[in-house]
């Protein structure tokens, strides 16, 4: 990988590159949605006349910036591009925060996604806070409805603003097994929620410091969920309001419109591009993303931990009465190996609303355990190890309905792969 | 036939997927036509000795387990003993596993005080020392022999006291402390395990086991007519080849 060798060969490389970029630089962390939120950021800002610098494909360790800024670099050294906008995992913003030194920080979430790489959620949330506090430099934008993140952000230095949703019709009523951070920061205790969104995401208050959630500055109002035809809101913000429309699905993908609105925001850009960028973006491959095989169409919707995995399915359900399902359960690094969390989504929903559930990938069968468990009936579940197969079969089963994939990342990237070949997508990252 | 189950803090200490071994124990009871009920008992709340024929408690991160520690102590150690001592079933995994011991020293603040049920200590060897994670093979002999298959996640090491007796012998992974091939601690009917997660839809021997010891106290010998665990079996295997594969 070019990045690895530049940066063994000059270690500054990503700190002088980054500091050439005129409009400085973006960095967005967190569990989920960092790749839809990066994305939408950079579209909007194209719409606003800037040319962005970009990590893409998951190539989000400090060495893919590296590489990134190196495509971009002349022989001269300049970097042709105004800004820009890396996406990080959770663990690298330590380690990339220094040498980036971004005018802008966003914190999408954190959850319990792959514990076993990185250790306990407290862990992270504490180096983030070192990071954060040692550059007053940057702009902090964060999520409001999570508790732990918000327990980050209130307590670095520099500028910060904040995004949450204020539609108490979207709460489920109830915080989901899912729940992960639903604990105090300060105090360990329970948090108690009036309005639960998805996961640990919500109003919360804690009993005990009485630590509550911040205000959001720029947040969503009279939410119009249109299953997976996106969603339509009231975006109100310090410079003014607009309804605005997106195709993106779901609660959690409110939270990544709100986050890239707010950036953009920051970044100086007027409310009308932001509208207009937000309308016009459309899903990343496995985020909601639609194939046609035959005539037919398949919806991909990536499915990687319990909060997300049960936001996915309660769209699922909204779509349609009688679904099929191809679940696609990989252990591998960038999954996570300890699949344990599938226990903790709630697929006892699925019990009776579905028409037929295909499950495939390397955890196929443990997946199949999790289903009976969950009183979805023998008749109504297959299991196809191969992936191509099974999508074959899920194919089959659909009546020449719509066929909704649930993969866990690297069963996305097959699948990706497998449909590629036989020409149904374009390649990666086409824009 | 009722059995009932008894959740200690299912929401603080919650953390690999715990619940699974809530549903398989609840399934397996019912599928039998055995009615199972399961009551939440929570940081602050008392415990009725009386009320339940099985515990479950499971891992959290440090914070939580430190609050957990506190409160088993304070409020619900006594009656959880004497339940022990009567032949309750306890199921412990991972951090409440430790907290069944005499101690757990974490890697820095003072030593957690455990209640004793399980003659084993655990050390977390410091901050630099790796985790002890991954897919995990035991053969225990409490079982006939069989294989118990789980994940296993955790920085302390825990070795045994001549009072208890292994849950099993590590096949493949790490097990007590990643040394002695031991994992697990039972003592009478109270288990404890670093495997966690669906631990028990995975094993059903193991959960059958449970099962039939919980209600034994109160029905004497009892039989549970066989299931279908096909798909059981076909999950078993298939994590059994995937350690195997590591
Ligand atoms: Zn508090």
């Amino acid at each position: 990988m070019p990045g690895r060798v530049a940066r063994g060969i000059a270690p500054d490389v990503v700190r002088i590159l980054a500091a050439r970029l005129p409009s400085g630089t973006i960095v967005v962390t967190g569990t989920n949605g960092k790749t839809t939120t990066a994305r939408l950021i950079s579209h909007i800002l194209r719409g606003a006349g800037f040319s962005s610098v970009h990590n893409r494909a998951g190539a989000n360790l400090a060495a893919g910036i590296a590489a990134a800024l190196l495509q971009h670099a002349t022989f001269g050294g300049r970097i042709r591009g105004d800004i820009g906008i890396f996406e990080v995992d959770e663990a690298t913003l330590p380690i990339v925060q220094p040498s980036l030194q971004p005018r802008a920080v966003v914190l999408t979430n954190l959850f319990r996604d792959q514990l076993d790489r990185y250790g306990e959620i407290d862990i992270v949330a504490g180096r983030w806070e070192t990071a954060l506090s040692n550059d007053a430099g940057a702009v902090v934008i964060f999520n409001a409805d999570d508790p732990l993140v918000a327990s980050v952000a209130t307590r670095t230095t520099g500028r910060r603003v904040a995004f949450g949703i204020e539609d108490d019709s979207c709460s489920l009523g109830t915080l989901e097994h899912a729940a992960d951070a639903r604990y105090c920061y300060r105090c360990g205790v329970p948090y108690e929620y009036r309005a639960v969104y998805f996961g640990h995401m919500g109003v919360y208050r804690c009993p005990q410091c009485g630590t509550t959630r911040p205000s959001p500055a720029v947040a969503a109002h009279e939410v119009e969920a249109r299953g997976l035809e996106g969603s339509a809101f009231t975006l109100m913000t310090p410079r003014g309001s607009a309804r605005v429309k997106t195709q993106l699905p779901g609660a959690y993908n409110l939270h990544n419109v709100l986050a890239a609105a707010t950036c953009c925001l920051e970044m100086g850009v007027a409310l009308p591009p932001i509208v207009e960028g937000i309308g016009t973006f459309a899903p990343a491959f496995g985020r909601a993303e639609r194939v046609r095989v035959n005539g037919h169409e398949a919806v991909l919707l990536l499915a990687k931990n319990p909060a997300g995995f049960n936001e996915v399915l309660r769209t699922v359900l909204r779509d349609t009465g009688q679904a099929t399902v191809l679940i696609a359960i990989n252990d591998l690094t960038a999954d996570g190996r300890d699949i344990s969390w599938l226990w903790d989504v709630d697929f006892e929903m699925l019990a009776g609303r579905i028409r037929r559930a295909i499950v495939t990938g390397i955890r196929a069968h443990d997946m199949d355990l999790r289903l009976k468990h969950a009183g979805v009936p023998d008749e109504t579940r297959a299991v196809a190890t191969d992936l191509a197969q099974a999508f074959d079969l899920a194919m089959k089963s659909t009546d020449g309905r719509r066929l909704y994939v649930l993969p866990t990342y690297t069963a996305m990237l097959q699948l990706r792969k497998i449909l590629q070949q036989r020409g149904l997508v374009a390649g990666f990252w086409e824009d | 036939m009722d059995l009932r189950i008894c959740h200690l803090y299912p929401d603080l200490l919650n953390l690999y997927g715990d619940r699974g071994n809530i549903i398989a124990l609840m399934n397996r009871a019912r599928w039998r036509g055995i009615d199972a009920s399961v009551t939440d008992c929570r940081l602050g709340d008392a415990l009725d000795g009386d009320a339940y024929d099985l515990y479950f408690i499971g891992g959290g991160e440090d914070r939580q387990q430190r609050l957990a520690a506190n409160d088993l102590r304070a409020r619900k150690g006594g009656v959880l003993k004497r339940a022990a001592e009567a032949g309750v079933v306890v199921l412990a995994v991972c951090g409440g596993y430790q907290l069944l011991g005499h101690y757990y020293r974490p890697a820095d603040g003072d030593d957690l005080v455990g209640l004793g049920l399980l003659d084993l200590t655990t050390v977390h060897p410091g901050p630099s020392s790796r985790r002890l994670i991954g897919n995990i093979v035991i053969r225990s002999t409490l079982l006939g022999g069989a294989t118990v298959v789980g994940f296993e996640n955790h920085g302390g090491r825990t070795h045994l006291g001549p009072g208890a007796a292994p849950l099993g012998n590590v096949m493949r992974g790490f097990g007590n402390n990643g040394e002695d091939h031991t994992e697990g601690g039972v003592s009478r009917n109270v288990f404890g395990t670093y495997l966690h997660g669906p631990l028990l839809p995975k094993n059903p021997l193991f959960t059958d086991h449970l099962i039939r010891s919980a209600l034994g106290r109160r029905y004497g010998q009892v039989t549970l007519p066989p299931l279908d665990d096909r798909i059981e079996a076909e999950a078993h295997a298939s994590a059994v080849l995937r350690a195997a594969g590591e």
